[in-house]
């Protein structure tokens, strides 16, 4: 089957992007289209005063000037956070109000007080530029460890000395004296750095109101529409569901930031109901680095014990996750059950006990990106792993090797339920791909012309389509995490796939269409995928997770299930045979060991013809299914970075990556290696180059490319990818999941590389030349010394 | 304002533009090309990359004033008919784009450095290509398979040109 599963076949959706057809947000343009611009705080932390906009309505083409107490007036609601999360002692955690466009206080630059409505983009922000808010300014604070000191600013009045929740999961007593009995205990300090997930295409928004109908059009940049019309109905007021049609046409990537409902979108419908007008807006580069919700941004003490074999005996884990000026839509949820419940990694580890507390702090807030807590869990462990190998002397893969869970099922001590992996397979494969046994003599040659080589491993777990719905729910989940799926076969034997999931550059349109070719036999061609529109497709979840392979297609399998269910009745009715002889390959249907079949259109045409069906069979070839998860899958893999460094100037070159990854089955190779590649560079970029930097005071410093380094193509190598599939036991494809292995593996690969290289073990994300060549000469006395 | 007679996609136009008017506004509003892209505003993704008069430039820091008497290339504008221009194969066999957002940038960028080395007999090598990127930002595909997509356009750019010659 050319291009069934496995196929290495050529993205169908590409003609439309490479000839410059592809139809995103901004190219959308309404009749009457009018555009919005904010106003926005300059100040991390103020109360408001007043806001006169009285210029600015006088503006020649200013339609309107709105603010918050209007919305309010309005009844349009606070932004809510999905997810329940309770401190320790049983109290809820403390979620602050979250208006759409502040009205008393406004608590992060970037903070929207006004928005105006104007003919033109241009307009629109000359007169935002042109109302008066008056600030009072408070004090600030940005860093989540600062918050959390005696007398810091309060940023919410309802969470007391800044703390949302102070959360905690496993057995401390046992993990203290599992520690306490250990041969060896490994401690770091250790800080995942901030991040701005900036998909290229920024957010954008085009509402209408349709007064006849009172009813609502929102396109946007969204990774889940359903979601978004679900929470904008359900929580925000704007409108009923049926009254609300929400659309994410083509998007230029997500990694996480376009899985919110953010406040602009809220605005942008509820201004065109009063302005009667469509309502446009797309932020520029500058808005996106200070709305777009932030990712990461966590401070871990950590201890893990060993014994005197080298056996792990006890994990602790003590982490400040800074969550912004309010709570995001799933922010809860990313340094607890995403982050605490990996922290097992690939190891057998009997005793975990991980304290995490959440702070506000007047900063951006932060959620989920492209990993979302596996990589802070990744990093931590994958350090503490090569840390630990160091101090006890031993070979960091061989450490890693002696506490590698090789039996399966395996129950960690923090939720998870491993179902299948081989991980000193991967293991193998990568050394093998990398030619570790190469490296001495690669490290001594690099020696010879001045530079520093080193080696770094990174073993990763991480758990994705999140499921099931009724155990998420057990855990505060405010959705359930399903996916849907419609299959209709149309009376010429075309099919169309409708589902839930969201392409933002995965390419479902030729992945879904090859799992229906590679069971009905139809060329890829013959199927086309529906998706990202609330009138199209009833529900869905939506991408993110990595869930679109292992959840989204799971669904389409079982909507397949029951069309072919169908069609053999059809089938064995029309070919006078058994049910059972009935098989379906190559674009036919056949009656087992005979010559008798039907073509593939002929079976979709008798069913609408109808006229020969068997008794009290509906007409029609179309089935959809729901398709809730059992357990969540488990990616894993081996990453390994190599490195130089230029011990004069600290500057870092990656010369390898390897990759070898447990994904599962694979549909199209072509398409999860370019997940990998993609991910891997964002790991890089986390290693290397990006980090959000704000003032004490909370003035954001990175706020543009020149501030903030984006990995660019000189910045990565060429990656080498290897595969090591151990099938998923849970889902009919038996997928896992690809999409954030990248993000999430390579970071401790890089900077374990590095400190490899350089001998130090103190060494920061960004590891930027200034800060390499620091830890050099920080590490050299000490050398010098010994 | 500003009159201006331009050549766009090989069609010569004359349209009165406001001033301060960009070039990747006036494709994208005034001629609704919208597959040139605005991914930042420092100049610095290459989202809105464009050939005037056979060069790359950016067009998201071009007046459209500045573009009178010129001839303007788009994405849209490079392939013959149903024919995709090799650069856009190339990327399409190469799986050099995810979500498509930068994109169309790539590949007139990627056109432009492949004329430019040929112009002076040099020698585009993958290291080459990264580093004629710097201008170009993915966030997607990792740069990966761009480099080998614009390293495989290159080699069929020029063997086109031999068979044409
Ligand atoms: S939009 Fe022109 S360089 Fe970014
Ligand atoms: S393909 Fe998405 S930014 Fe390049």
């Amino acid at each position: 089957m050319s291009e069934g599963i496995g196929a290495r076949v050529k993205r169908k959706e590409d003609k439309r992007f490479i000839t410059g057809k592809g139809k995103y947000t901004d190219d959308i343009r309404m009749e009457n289209q009018a555009y919005a611009a904010f106003v926005r705080s300059p100040h991390a932390h103020a109360r408001v005063n007043g806001i006169d906009a009285s210029d600015a309505e006088g503006m020649e083409g200013v339609i309107a000037v709105l603010t918050g107490a209007e919305l309010k007036a309005d009844g349009i609601g606070n932004l809510i956070c999905g997810w329940a999360i309770s401190s320790k002692d049983g109290s809820p955690m403390n979620m602050g109000p979250w208006s759409a466009l502040a009205t008393d206080r406004v608590r992060y630059v970037g903070d929207a007080v006004a928005v105006v409505i104007a003919e033109s983009p241009t307009l629109a922000r000359r007169a935002a530029e042109k109302v008066a808010v008056d600030y009072e300014e408070l004090p600030a604070v940005a860093h989540a460890d600062k918050a959390l000191a005696k007398g810091a600013p309060q940023v919410h009045d309802n969470a007391p000395g800044n703390l949302i929740y102070d959360w905690g999961i496993g057995e401390e007593a046992a993990t203290d004296a599992a520690l306490a009995a250990s041969a060896h205990v490994t401690e770091m300090h250790i800080t995942n750095n901030r991040l701005s997930p900036n998909p290229m295409e920024p957010r954008s928004a085009v509402a209408t109101f349709d007064e006849s109908e009172d009813h609502y059009t929102l396109y946007t940049t969204s990774q889940n529409p359903h979601v978004a019309r679900l929470v904008l109905s359900a929580f925000y007021n704007v409108a009923p569901e049926h009254k609300l049609r929400v659309i994410a046409p083509d998007v230029g990537g997500g990694f996480g930031s376009k899985i919110y409902i953010y406040p602009e979108e809220i605005t942008c419908l509820w201004a065109s109901m009063k302005t009667k007008r469509s309502v446009k807006w797309t932020a520029d580069r500058s808005e996106a680095f200070m709305t777009d919700a932030h990712g990461r941004d966590h401070i871990t003490t950590a201890k893990m014990g060993f014994d005197k074999d080298g056996r792990i005996t006890g994990f602790k884990v003590d982490t400040i996750a800074n969550f912004g000026a309010y709570m995001s839509l799933f922010s809860s949820a990313v340094p607890t059950y995403l982050y605490a419940t990996l922290l097992s990694g690939q190891y057998n580890i009997a005793n975990i006990y991980a304290n995490v507390r959440a702070v506000y702090t007047n900063t951006v807030p932060v959620d989920a990106y492209r990993g979302a807590g596996r990589p802070e869990a990744c990093y931590l462990i994958e350090r503490m792993m090569e840390t630990a190998a160091r101090e006890l002397g031993l070979d960091a893969a061989e450490l890693r090797r002696r506490n590698f869970i090789t039996q399966f099922p395996h129950q960690t001590p923090v939720i998870m339920a491993y179902d299948v992996g081989d991980f000193g397979g991967n293991l193998d494969k990568a050394q093998k791909a990398a030619n570790v046994a190469g490296f001495p003599a690669r490290k001594a040659e690099a020696a010879r012309r001045g530079k520093l080589r080193g080696l770094g491993y990174s073993c990763y777990i991480e758990a994705c389509g999140i499921a099931p719905s009724a155990a998420v729910g057990s855990l505060g989940a405010g959705v359930g995490l399903w996916e849907s799926a419609e299959v209709r076969v149309n009376p010429v034997g075309t099919i169309e796939i409708l589902t839930g999931s969201h392409s933002h550059g995965q390419g479902h349109e030729t992945t879904f269409a090859q799992i229906v070719a590679d069971r009905f036999g139809v060329p890829i061609n013959n199927v086309s995928i529906v998706h990202g529109d609330t009138d199209k497709v009833q529900m869905g979840m939506g991408t993110y997770g990595s869930r679109s392979g292992a959840v989204g297609m799971s669904a389409i399998v079982k909507a397949m299930d029951k069309v072919e269910a169908k069609i053999r009745k059809i089938a064995a009715h029309q070919l006078e045979a058994s049910e059972d002889d009935i098989v379906i390959e190559g674009g036919e249907v056949k009656v087992a060991g005979t010559d008798k079949k039907m073509a593939w259109h002929e079976v979709g045409l008798a069913a609408y013809t109808a006229h020969n069906l068997p008794a009290g069979m509906e007409p029609g070839l179309k089935e959809g299914a729901f398709y809730d998860p059992v357990n969540f899958t488990f990616p894993a893999g081996c990453y390994i970075a190599e490195v130089e460094v230029d011990p004069d100037t600290g500057v870092t070159k990656i010369v390898q990556f390897t990759a070898a990854d447990d994904f599962g089955t694979i549909i199209n190779p072509n398409i999860v290696e370019g997940q990998v590649h993609g991910g891997v560079a964002q790991g890089i970029g986390q290693a290397m180059l990006e980090s959000v930097v704000y003032t004490d005071d909370g003035q954001l410093l990175t706020g543009s490319y020149m501030d903030y380094a984006m990995p660019r193509a000189d910045d990565v190598p060429f990656y080498t990818i290897e595969h090591n599939t151990t099938v998923c036991p849970n889902n009919p494809l038996g997928i896992k999941g690809c999409g954030e292995a990248g993000a999430i593996g390579a970071p401790p690969a890089v900077i374990n590389a590095i400190t490899d290289a350089i001998g130090s073990n103190d060494l920061s994300m960004p590891a930027t030349p200034a800060r390499v060549w620091a830890a050099i000469s920080a590490a050299r006395p000490r050398v010098a010394a010994e | 304002m500003a009159d201006i007679t331009v050549t766009v996609n090989g069609k010569a136009m004359r349209r009165s533009v406001p001033d301060h008017t960009l070039l990747s506004e006036f494709l994208r509003e005034t001629l609704r090309l919208t597959g040139t892209h605005v991914g930042c505003d420092t100049s610095q993704c290459g989202a809105c990359v464009v050939h005037v008069d056979g060069r790359a430039v950016k067009s998201c820091t071009t007046l459209a004033a500045s573009v009178d008497g010129a001839a303007v290339t788009t994405i849209e504008g490079i392939a013959s008919g149903s024919d995709l221009h090799p650069m856009q194969a190339a990327f399409n066999d190469h799986h050099g784009l995810q979500c498509g957002f930068c994109t169309p940038g790539m590949i007139m960028s990627g056109i432009d450095m492949v004329n430019r080395y040929k112009a002076e007999g040099r020698a585009l090598t993958p290291d080459a290509i990264r580093h004629e990127l710097e201008g170009n930002i993915c966030r997607c595909t990792g740069y990966h398979n761009i480099v080998k997509a614009i390293e495989d356009a290159a080699g069929r750019m020029t063997s086109m040109a031999t068979a044409a010659e």
